[in-house]
């Protein structure tokens, strides 16, 4: 435990120097306040918005976001110490392959949980002194946490990336490949499915299958609460025979838990 | 004698095509400095890799302090091996002492221990600097910092002296002596010969995965057999026309005799005989004429068939 602190430690330390927290957090706030007040811009008004239409448009952007940070924080940290020659001298040292990487796990994720906290709860504080709503508060736990889970499950993924591949650059490249896919094409695949095949996907059957993208978990989970006026696409369909919250929160977990232990398990496996 | 730190036993390691090393029997008792020698893909880095336990051999068998250095049971020794790998650039964003802190807490010391060991390398004035503003010397005395972290019982470095001065060169192989005299075992690998004669007790040549010769350099010279050259000033004619003598002259230096080991003295004598002579320079075989010659002799062993079928067409003809 002492060891994968000490990782953990190092790497929450790297993201602090390299203004990643910082930077993070306040893109976040930026937005997130932003959207707040000018959510309404669209229909004429400004000032805050409904609380629906915050958080929906919140997640909508988050969705492409987080993933995108969480990929470009962690692409390189295994790859990266390979090429530096650090990782084989790492390995040599009384570490094991998964203390090293539940160390930078919990390094690096910290850093995209305490920004996502930082960023969007400042703007859910705002919001609540605004409105004094007390739904202000519960809403957006929801969307912080969920959106937390979100940002662990690509740090997890891009590990997967970031171990399988041998070059630095290669594993930019996937990065950039792997959230194209889950942010942009899946949704448009699906949609392309339910216009495209008659009578070929029921609900159910669809949200099964947006279980296999944790953007649409995260989607799901923020936007079914919320009227079905503001959400459109795919999900609206989905959202009608929507799982529990307990369901999604299990399936988001379950997206942060599998790739971490496949890339542990590739980790193990790898030849030095 | 206790055991060995370090045994390989018919120890060896594939890849799927390449044998990267094919079947080392090497052992390493404490306080012994063994210099590793071989060039590029010679097995040098997979034979420290297999002693780390960072690989496992694919065939024979590899201990380390009495333990597979792969297996769970071998973990609290790895807090006692020190290693210096060749190609290293650490953390470039992090400061010397943030850097080796790191290390040092990994392995359960302090940043104190880390301080003391900046200090012992010399880069304390540097410490608070990023690693991304020091010279290759100055990164090459971090690393061996970071090797040297809870004085080890088992050293393995890399090209230690790749980009060290003269005068932090010289520091090194104190350091490497000191510990030496601690007990440490150091398994000293490297292509830059000069130097390193005088501080190892044996010597061990590779060349593609094979283990040629192993040994202390006075056995490795015996077996290697390579003459002594004797250089005579102040003789001019004389040594050609002597009998005695003028047989160890060879047509590309003509003012040096060759001379076998057990004829160095006869030879002196004789040649202590002629009255005009002014001086004399004995050179013996160094480490890197013995490498030399050890390789080559693996390399006519390789195009064996050649070579043999080229000697004897040649003596036909003579």
């Amino acid at each position: 435990m002492r060891q994968i602190l000490t990782v953990a430690n190092k790497e929450f330390q790297d993201g602090l120097r390299n203004r990643w927290l910082i930077s993070i957090t306040l893109i976040f706030a930026l937005l997130s306040i932003g959207l707040t007040y000018f959510g309404a811009a669209a229909s004429g008004a400004v000032g805050v918005a409904s609380l629906s239409t915050t958080v929906a448009s919140l997640a909508s952007l988050a969705v492409f976001l987080i993933p995108l940070i969480a990929l470009l924080l962690s692409y390189d940290s295994f790859v990266g110490e390979q090429e530096s020659g650090t990782l084989l001298l790492l390995l040599t040292y009384p570490l094991s392959k998964s203390q090293l990487l539940l160390g930078k796990f919990i390094g690096q994720g910290g850093i995209i949980a305490l920004a996502t906290l930082l960023g969007f709860g400042s703007s859910a504080v705002l919001l609540y002194i605004q409105l004094g709503d007390p739904d202000v508060l519960t809403s957006f736990s929801v969307f912080i946490f969920s959106a937390v889970l979100l940002g662990l499950s690509f740090t997890a993924i891009s590990y997967l990336i970031s171990l399988s591949v041998s070059e630095k650059s290669k594993a930019a490249g996937f990065a950039l490949i792997t959230w194209f896919l889950f942010a942009l094409a899946f949704d448009l695949a699906l949609l392309a499915l339910l216009v495209g095949v008659e009578e070929g996907l029921s609900q159910s059957g669809l949200t099964q299958l947006m279980m296999l993208n944790p953007a649409d978990i995260f989607r799901l989970v923020n936007l079914s609460g919320l009227d079905s006026s503001d959400v459109n696409g795919a999900l609206a369909v989905a959202i009608n025979a929507s799982l529990s919250q307990a369901q999604l929160f299990t399936a988001l977990f379950a997206w942060v838990a599998l790739p971490l232990t496949l890339a542990i398990f590739i980790f193990k496996r790898k030849k030095l | 004698m206790n055991t060995p730190v370090v045994s390989l036993s018919n120890a060896g390691k594939s890849y799927q095509q390449l044998d990267a090393l094919k079947s080392v029997t090497m052992h390493l008792n404490q306080g012994e400095v063994m210099g590793l020698f071989g060039h590029n893909g010679a097995g040098k880095t997979t034979m420290m890799k297999l002693i780390l336990g960072v690989i496992s051999p694919s065939r024979g068998n590899v201990e380390v302090m009495g333990m597979a250095p792969d297996s769970k049971e071998a973990w609290h020794t790895r807090s006692k091996v020190g290693y210096l790998p060749e190609n290293v650039s650490f953390y470039e964003q992090l400061t010397g002492l943030e850097v080796l802190t790191y290390f040092a807490k990994l392995k359960g010391f302090s940043k104190k221990q880390a301080i003391d060991l900046l200090e012992q390398v010399g880069i304390t004035h540097a410490m608070k600097r990023q690693v991304k503003t020091y010279s290759k010397g100055m990164r090459q005395r971090l690393g061996l910092a970071q090797a040297f972290i809870g004085e080890p019982k088992l050293l393995l470095l890399d090209e230690p002296t790749v980009g060290l001065d003269p005068i932090a060169t010289r520091d090194f192989y104190k350091t490497v002596d000191q510990l030496k005299s601690n007990g440490s075992s150091v398994i000293l690998c490297s292509h830059v010969l000069p130097g390193v004669e005088q501080h190892i007790d044996r010597a061990m040549i590779l060349s593609t995965g094979q283990l040629l010769a192993m040994g202390t350099l006075k056995e490795l010279r015996q077996q290697a057999a390579l003459p002594v050259a004797i250089k005579p000033s102040g003789l001019n004619g004389s040594v050609a026309n002597d009998s005695k003598l003028n047989r160890f002259l060879s047509e590309n230096c003509p003012q040096t005799l060759m001379v076998p080991e057990h004829e160095k003295l006869s030879v002196l004598k004789q040649l202590l005989s002629h009255d005009t002579l002014e001086d004399l320079q004995v050179e013996t075989a160094n480490l890197e004429q013995v490498y030399q010659h050890f390789l080559s002799l693996h390399e006519l062993s390789a195009h064996g068939k050649q070579h043999e079928l080229g000697l004897q067409a040649k003596g036909e003809q003579s």
